[in-house]
């Protein structure tokens, strides 16, 4: 509802990208489903498979699923944000070539050389495979995320480059002149600039240390005689990692904030405390990253506070900015529900409620307990499978549907069996660690098997409805379109 | 602890769950003067963002006072018994395994190789307590054993293809 001023060109190439980048996403999306579904089988003990291929699953599931989030996220991005900058169609399909190298690179590193050190490659493991993959198995693999973080730093800087433009800078596209000043606050400034400010900001510090840790891993794997600091690698590695995943959200919500308002004929406008909360969030997210690392007993004690206090703030934006923010835009409004509606609105219930087991985690009592047990992927699946994946269905549905969407029975079946099934799968997992069951563990001790069976089932019927989902979406695709709902 | 981080986030997600399903339920009724809501809505969150501050000053206070990571602690209590642990892919090197109970057992854990997760469980379904073991750093993890028994050891970081291997046993006996 904020008007738009169409400043990148709707060319047919720019919807061809657009188009390439949803298809690629509901195919990675669903096929990284199956990937976990076959760890949580083998979990299970109902697929009988060897504990090495598991954790090679296991390393294909979160790397591809990271990947493809950081990609769909950015599409979002991009198909909103282009309505108020200048963006390069080229630059966003560079993004997406560099990232399918290194995909192939993933892929033949795990497939070929049986890397199986996890997404996170945390040193020095790849370089320690135990005679179970080589040198070149793990350079491959960490070459590939070098790839993939190359693509996204291009597309981040086309991004920069062209707010710079019409913005002048960084810190008044975010908004921040306006949170300091006294006049009014001036609307015209899209919620969709400042939270894409925001994502670039932080996931090129955060792009440019893991380019760092993985140019540094890469030595300790051809020259292990180079030794790192195993604490300093850890905090490079964490941190990129969680501004990486943390941000495929913050684009993806771009989303809600454009769509929302025009089925509630309610304009989504900047205000002091939606401002304060992109900047208090700017810094929030790169400074939280140490409730990673709270078991690390050598880490400096002001450090582990600020991962446990920032923890905690961390949620009020969320709770109170963002899903408040689309409560009081909905509500008594009036609004007709369809599929795209029903998916963002559920997404931000995903997010908002997956983020206080996180906080619960985030105090160091609870993580002397409960870190990297089954709270841990409970709480992020969550907001990833609960939260990110429907706020990226619902944006990309609506952006293929000219008119209303025809809901049909099946879309509400699938719409509500995604749900219902999402969260029991992600319940078993916060079950799990309430009662101490490890995280990634290829093989259960039989006392755990009942939360791994009762997770296969409904991560199950969590890939069939996403089946359907992304078929319906898939079929819609050809009628996508630059500018709906403008 | 585990109790209680499971209750209050049930508690917590349900009360969010309710929040939403109540202005879902009466989203699509016309008639609400979008702008009289925000106001009244936006007068409530100012209260609630205080409210969620104190809870968090109050949260940060309780949890914090005592430094919660007992090895490393300024006050650290002098340990009755001091165990050096080294974590291998994929094997626990103990300097000991058995202690009595009730004492102070201090575990100072490094690792030989990559980083491991030294997590103590009284049974497979109660975590004790745990730190990360390191290469090139010492964690000093300091546990009261109260009850005799065996006393699991499981790996809680990921090291490589038989992490779910690496397990040991530290053995409580019965304080003399």
């Amino acid at each position: 509802m904020n008007a738009p001023t169409m400043h990148s060109a709707d060319t047919p190439s720019a919807r061809l990208a657009f188009q390439l980048y949803v298809a690629i996403g509901i195919a990675v999306f669903l096929l990284m489903m199956i990937a976990g579904a076959v760890f949580r089988a083998a979990q299970a003990t109902w697929l009988p498979i060897p504990a090495s291929f598991v954790y090679e699953i296991m390393t294909l599931h979160g790397a591809g699923m990271v990947g493809i989030s950081g990609l769909a996220g950015a599409a979002v991005m991009w198909y909103f944000l282009r309505r108020y900058v200048a963006l390069s169609t080229g630059m966003f399909l560079a993004m997406l070539a560099l990232s399918l190298v290194g995909v192939v690179m993933i892929l033949a590193a795990i497939g070929i050389g049986r890397f199986a050190g996890a997404w996170t490659f945390l040193y020095p493991l790849p370089a320690k495979g135990m005679g179970v993959w080589g040198t070149h198995a793990a350079a491959a693999f960490v070459g590939g995320l070098v790839f993939i973080g190359v693509g996204f730093l291009l597309f981040y800087l086309d991004c920069a480059l062209a707010i710079l433009r019409r913005y002048g800078s960084l810190a008044k596209a975010l908004g921040l002149d306006q949170l300091f000043g006294s006049g009014p606050v001036d609307t015209s400034l899209p919620p969709t600039v400042v939270a894409s400010t925001m994502v670039i900001i932080i996931n090129v510090l955060g792009i440019l240390a893991g380019a760092v840790v993985l140019v540094m891993s890469l030595v300790s794997i051809y020259l292990p005689a180079v030794a790192f600091d195993a604490l300093l690698m850890k905090n490079l590695i964490f941190f990129f990692g969680h501004v990486f995943i943390n941000a495929t959200i913050y684009m993806a919500v771009v989303g809600v904030y454009e769509i929302v308002p025009r089925y509630t004929g309610r304009p989504w406008r900047i205000s002091r405390p939606f401002l304060a909360s992109w900047a208090a969030v700017t810094l929030m997210v790169m400074a939280v990253y140490p409730h990673h690392l709270l078991m690390d007993f050598a880490m400096p004690k002001w450090m582990i506070v600020a991962g446990q206090v920032l923890s905690y703030l961390s949620g009020i934006p969320v709770l109170l900015v963002t899903g408040y923010g689309a409560l009081i835009n909905i509500h008594r409004s009036g609004l007709k529900w369809d599929l795209p509606l029903r998916l963002l609105i559920f997404s931000l219930f995903g997010w908002a409620a997956g983020v206080i087991p996180a906080i619960v985690d985030g105090v160091i009592r609870v993580n002397l307990v409960m870190h990297n047990t089954q709270w841990v992927p409970g709480h992020f699946h969550f907001y990833l499978l609960l939260g990110l994946v429907p706020m990226l269905l619902g944006t990309m549905l609506y952006a293929c549907t000219r008119t209303q969407w025809a809901e049909t029975a099946l879309d509400r079946a699938a719409f509500w069996t995604y749900g219902i099934a999402g969260a029991v799968f992600c319940f078993v997992f916060l079950a799990g660690g309430w009662l101490g069951v490890p995280r990634r563990f290829a093989v259960h001790d039989v006392s755990w098997l009942g939360f791994a069976q009762i997770g296969t089932l409904a991560a199950v019927l969590v890939l069939v409805t996403a089946l359907v989902l992304g078929v319906r979406l898939l079929a819609r695709l050809p009628r996508a379109s630059l500018s709906a709902g403008m | 602890m585990q109790n209680l981080a499971w209750a209050l986030s049930l508690i917590l997600m349900a009360v969010v769950a309710a929040v939403f399903l109540w202005v879902v339920k009466g989203a699509s009724r016309p008639g609400g003067d979008g702008g009289a809501i925000a106001r009244t809505a936006f007068q409530w969150r100012d209260r609630l963002f205080w409210l969620v501050i104190a809870a968090g000053a109050a949260i940060s206070f309780a949890t914090l006072r005592e430094w919660p990571i007992a090895g490393h602690a300024a006050t650290a209590a002098k340990p009755d018994v001091v165990i050096r642990a080294t974590g291998h892919q994929f094997r626990w090197q103990l300097e000991r395994d058995t202690v009595r109970a009730g004492q102070l057992v201090e575990f100072e854990l490094t690792s030989a190789d990559v980083n491991h997760g030294f997590a103590i469980y009284k049974d497979k379904n109660t975590l004790v307590a745990q730190t990360q073991a390191m290469p090139g750093y010492v964690n000093k993890l300091q546990v009261r054993f109260t009850e005799p028994g065996d006393y699991e050891v499981l790996c809680l970081e990921y090291c490589g293809i038989a992490h779910h291997n690496m397990r040991a046993v530290i053995k409580v006996r019965a304080g003399s």
